[in-house]
């Protein structure tokens, strides 16, 4: 009898407190906003931090106070923001989806000073007199945006400098803020033709400290056809919005320092066209002045 | 006379000379678990304090007037658990209506308290020494006074640590259970103390 007093006051006590809760859950209820569960669907969910919220939860709420804007998450990617957009009743960003790229080809490429045997953290290594390489701009290569990176996109290439897989890439740019030499920029991912060096030095300065260095000769400038390329504080940088991809540039670099970099046998190639072009353009010339020499004779017998 | 005599010799053995962490060593999960910096110690003690309080009086009503009639008084542990947990879920959604700011302050604590075994162990605790309704909530809040004096000392201690020199492999849990074990041997020194 004992047994069944027990289970039948235990279950009405549970009861009961269920339907307190219950009760209370309707009466205590706090209106969310529900648009914030909508737009933390859209997000990425990789809580990784890009965004500089605290989590993904964080940036939702952000958005919807609208403090962040509605591509805040960049892993989300841009189908998303446009629903996130559609969420916030606002039009959707445009612009094509963006990548990580490091402005520096150097690796063993530049001169080091010392040895570095310290920590591996390239935070740590440009403590110790201004960082182990020559060139005050270069890529450390120790790795800190490899670890920074929460997909797995970044890695040290073969020659020392960190590289960025373009395809696992997702613009979040927490490797950007990791890298003590600012050398992470986000690109948009469609381009190829991207400038490997960031040495703002100028010509022997930049030519000394690393071999692939970039020495501002401005070559790149006056071969590109659609004014895409200019040497800027000693440094050339590519206007995305005009370059269409031709890779003049990268053939005529005599440092190497345009990516995709041409072999020398693609240079051989290029400069006997534009020496056959220049031979081309010099008889046409000829022969156009011949002719209008020709055409002024008789009008002057004439005369 | 005899009343405030005997509720004030609950309120110092609860707090000083039968301490629920040095003494009992009940509570200690949230006591290690949430010691590193003071500011959470104290959201921490202040929401056991909160709940301790009111958990005591709920389960002395619960076991006074439906599990002794009953003769229940065995299930005890059972429907204490019961009354703890819907408690402390029923104070969330109290606290989050009507005071977001404590609500936001105690924040993921206040569950945390669901498991804590100092609350449990009041309510058991009461019942044994056979306190009446007020004495159990006195004993309740003190208990939680006493639980919020250890961990800010704890925590306190803890945050001065960092510049201690102790051997490395020390480091963490070591070190703070031999902080706690001190200052469990410091609070011993109460054990003494007698109201006349």
């Amino acid at each position: 009898m004992n047994t069944v007093y027990a289970i039948v006051v235990l279950g009405v006590l549970g009861a009961l407190f269920g339907l307190v809760l219950a009760v209370a859950s309707k009466v205590f209820e706090v209106k969310k906003d529900p648009r914030e569960e909508a737009v933390l669907s859209h997000l990425a969910g990789a809580n990784c931090g890009g965004c500089g919220y605290p989590g993904c939860a964080g940036c939702a709420a952000a958005i919807v106070a609208g403090n962040a804007p509605v591509n805040a998450c960049a892993p989300a990617g841009a189908e998303n923001a446009a629903a996130i957009a559609a969420i916030m009743g606002l039009e959707a960003p445009s612009g094509e989806r963006q990548v990580a790229f490091v402005r520096c080809n150097g690796g063993t490429n530049a001169k080091k000073r010392f040895d570095y045997v310290g920590v591996k953290d390239c935070m740590a290594a440009t403590k110790v007199a201004a960082g182990p390489l020559d060139c005050s701009f270069g890529c450390l290569g120790f790795g800190t945006c490899v670890s920074a990176c929460q997909f797995g996109a970044m890695s040290i290439g073969p020659n020392g400098a960190a590289v960025v897989d373009p395809d696992k890439c997702t613009a979040c740019m927490a490797c950007a803020n990791a890298c003590p030499r600012h050398l992470i920029v986000s690109v948009p991912a469609s381009k190829k033709v991207h400038v490997a060096c960031a040495n703002q030095d100028k010509g022997k300065a930049a030519m000394s400290v690393c071999a692939s260095s970039c020495i501002g000769c401005g070559l790149c400038q006056k071969e590109c056809k659609k004014d895409a390329i200019h040497v800027v504080n000693g440094v050339a940088v590519i206007d995305y919005d005009k370059c269409v991809g031709c890779k003049l540039c990268t053939k005529v670099c005599p440092r190497d320092a345009i990516l995709p970099a041409a072999t020398a046998e693609e240079k051989e190639k290029y400069k006997a066209i534009k020496k056959a072009q220049a031979e081309k353009a010099a008889a046409a010339k000829k022969a156009a002045e011949e002719a209008a020499a020709k055409a002024a004779e008789p009008a002057g017998t004439a005369q | 006379m005899e009343q405030i005599t005997n509720l004030l010799a609950i309120t110092l053995g609860a707090i000083l000379a039968n301490n629920f962490i040095f003494s009992q060593f009940l509570g200690i999960c949230p006591f290690l678990g949430v010691s590193k910096k003071v500011d959470t110690a104290v959201g921490m003690g202040v929401a056991v304090t909160f709940v301790m309080g009111l958990a005591s009086a709920i389960t002395w009503l619960v076991n006074t007037f439906i599990l002794i009639p009953l003769d229940l008084g065995y299930m005890q542990t059972v429907a204490f658990i019961l009354v703890i947990a819907s408690l402390v879920q029923f104070i969330e959604m109290f606290l989050q209506k009507s005071m977001p700011t404590l609500y936001t302050a105690l924040g993921v604590y206040l569950p945390l308290i669901t498991t804590n075994c100092a609350v449990l162990g009041v309510a058991l605790l009461n019942i044994q020494n056979s306190y009446n309704f007020i004495e159990s909530v006195v004993y309740g809040i003190t208990g939680g006074l006493g639980f919020l004096l250890a961990i800010v000392l704890f925590a306190s201690i803890r945050e001065r640590l960092v510049f201690a020199d102790y051997p490395k492999n020390w480091d963490g849990f070591p070190i703070a259970l031999v902080t706690a074990g001190l200052m469990a041997l410091a609070f011993m020194g109460f054990s003494g103390l007698k109201i006349w």
